[in-house]
């Protein structure tokens, strides 16, 4: 566990030091401020649609950090070639991916409790009252649901050429997931065969990524939710970036190093 | 006594993307043996199969046929590494990482406790003459220091062997001397000590004996004296000898 943790510290002290997420943040603050200064007809429910732009910049945010920072892990280490030193030390395969993908998850993680404390001010100052609890489970499952893009961009990295084609593919798959997932299965009824069974199998092969995104239950302030649901949604993703994270090891295992 | 290094029948092949040829051999049938406390130089002209041995040694890439051993355990296995320190050529360090961050990491990776640690960082900076610039981060450092952090990385865990592969490449005079200096140092501490370098001065004064290697097959071995002895000649002179050059019209 040593060799992963350590791994991790160093993919975490290279997002503190970058200025990737510094940027985004400040814009999410910026973007977020400026709709905050517009009050039109004292109307209430525009604090309704401050948090969804909130919401909506911080899953962007959080998504772009979680690929960007993720596609180049591997590449990097192989052109500066510290890879070899790495791999010349008693670690295996395994723990660097693992290595890997916890300091990516952990700095992920770290970012997105900044965004959602910023989303927690917003919205006190605003409707005065701050449902923690909500807001916790909204930023648990969004956080489960950048673990498994984050396991599946690390397996890219092992399978594509470049960091860029890595994360813009990694990028669409998860936007095409989040916006279309849940529709795949009515598309389907519409095709002839085989593509119906073809989409049939994606939508039930693929992560549905959207059943993560509670931002819907956080703008309306819904209850909470039920906790055996939410248990079983940590499952899913568990499940799902053990997969990608088994997969990533298969592939990088047996790979050459030269 | 169980030899530090040992290479039985090596054979080494890449699978070749020339038209026409649908493996190239690396390394073919290399027997090898360095014994412990030895400083044993490992020569070649460019592509004689100098860092794909290297790469089989350090677990990077299997060997098609053949063994190969280091303190007597299957280099396949990972423990077989932690008595080994290896410095790559040119390898660009993390660069947001201090020196000490940087040795900290790997330190982390051997599982070294953390007073230990402390006292290794120290040790090793000193040892490579960067202790004044431990707190700068790397990316600041010139081509002679970062050589010399990767220097400092091998050393860490006080390795009974070092791997190295060409830790000269690319140095000014007094860089190459620095690093000269180290290795020596290291020697007297009864360091095993495997490196490859075209320098073949450098080689002649540091090394106890050399292997020359030249398209993945073993030229010669033995003692440095020993073979100036035998061809009446200088390494280099000898080494230009072994691998044909200049070429016969």
């Amino acid at each position: 566990m040593n060799t992963v943790w350590s791994l991790a510290k160093v993919v975490v002290l290279e997002m503190v030091r970058r200025k990737d997420f510094y940027v985004l943040f400040i814009l999410t603050v910026l973007l977020t401020l400026t709709a905050a200064s517009v009050n039109l007809f004292n109307d209430r429910s525009i604090v309704r649609y401050l948090k969804e732009i909130c919401l909506l910049l911080i899953w962007l945010s959080a998504l772009v950090i979680a690929i960007t920072c993720t596609a180049r892990q591997i590449p990097a280490e192989r052109e500066h070639r510290t890879l070899f030193p790495l791999l010349a030390k008693p670690v295996t395969r395994g723990q660097f991916v693992l290595g890997k993908f916890l300091g990516c998850w952990l700095a992920v993680g770290l970012a997105l409790a900044s965004f959602y404390l910023f989303f927690g001010l917003v919205s006190a100052t605003r409707e005065q009252h701050w449902p923690v609890l909500n807001y916790l489970q909204a930023a648990w499952l969004h956080w489960l649901m950048l673990g498994i893009v984050i396991a599946f961009t690390l397996l890219g990295s092992i399978l594509f050429a470049t960091p860029s084609s890595n994360g813009t593919i990694c990028f669409a798959c998860a936007a095409g997931i989040l916006l279309l997932g849940r529709h795949l299965n009515k598309v389907a009824l519409s095709l002839a065969e085989p593509l119906q069974s073809l989409l049939y199998t994606a939508y039930f092969v693929l992560p549905h990524l959207e059943i993560f995104d509670v931002r819907e239950l956080i703008i309306h302030d819904a209850g909470l939710i039920r906790w055996d649901m939410f248990a079983l949604a940590t499952l899913y993703a568990a499940a799902y970036t053990a997969f990608f994270l088994f997969a990533a090891w298969l592939a990088f295992r047996r790979r050459p190093l030269n | 006594m169980e030899a530090t290094v040992s290479i039985e029948n090596l054979r080494v092949e890449y699978s070749s993307r020339d038209l026409g040829e649908s493996t190239k051999v690396a390394v073919n049938g290399l027997t090898l043996r360095v014994g412990q406390g030895e400083v044993f130089g490992f020569l070649g002209p460019n592509g004689a199969g100098k860092t794909s041995t290297m790469n089989v040694l350090l677990g990077f890439v299997p060997p098609t046929s053949g063994t190969a051993r280091i303190f007597g355990v299957d280099v396949r296995e990972p423990i077989a590494r932690q008595r080994i320190g290896y410095l790559p050529e040119q390898t660009y360090y993390y660069k947001f990482l201090t020196a000490e961050e940087l040795l900290r990491f790997y330190a982390g990776i051997f599982g070294i406790p953390r007073p230990e640690t402390e006292a290794r960082i120290d040790a090793v900076l000193k040892l490579v003459e960067l202790d004044h610039a431990r707190k700068r981060q790397i990316k600041t450092y010139s081509k002679g220091m970062q050589q010399r952090v990767g220097l400092a990385q091998a050393l860490i865990n006080n390795p009974d062997l070092l791997i190295l592969d060409e830790p000269t490449s690319g140095l000014d005079p007094i860089g190459r001397m620095q690093v000269r200096e180290i290795i020596q140092r290291l020697k007297g501490e009864g360091k095993t000590v495997f490196f490859s370098s075209h320098e073949l001065g450098e080689v002649e004064t540091v090394c106890d004996r050399v292997a020359i290697l030249h398209q993945g097959e073993l030229k010669t071995e033995g003692r440095v004296s020993d073979l100036l002895k035998e061809h009446s000649a200088n390494l280099e002179q000898i080494f230009l000898k072994l691998i044909g050059y200049p070429p016969l019209p």
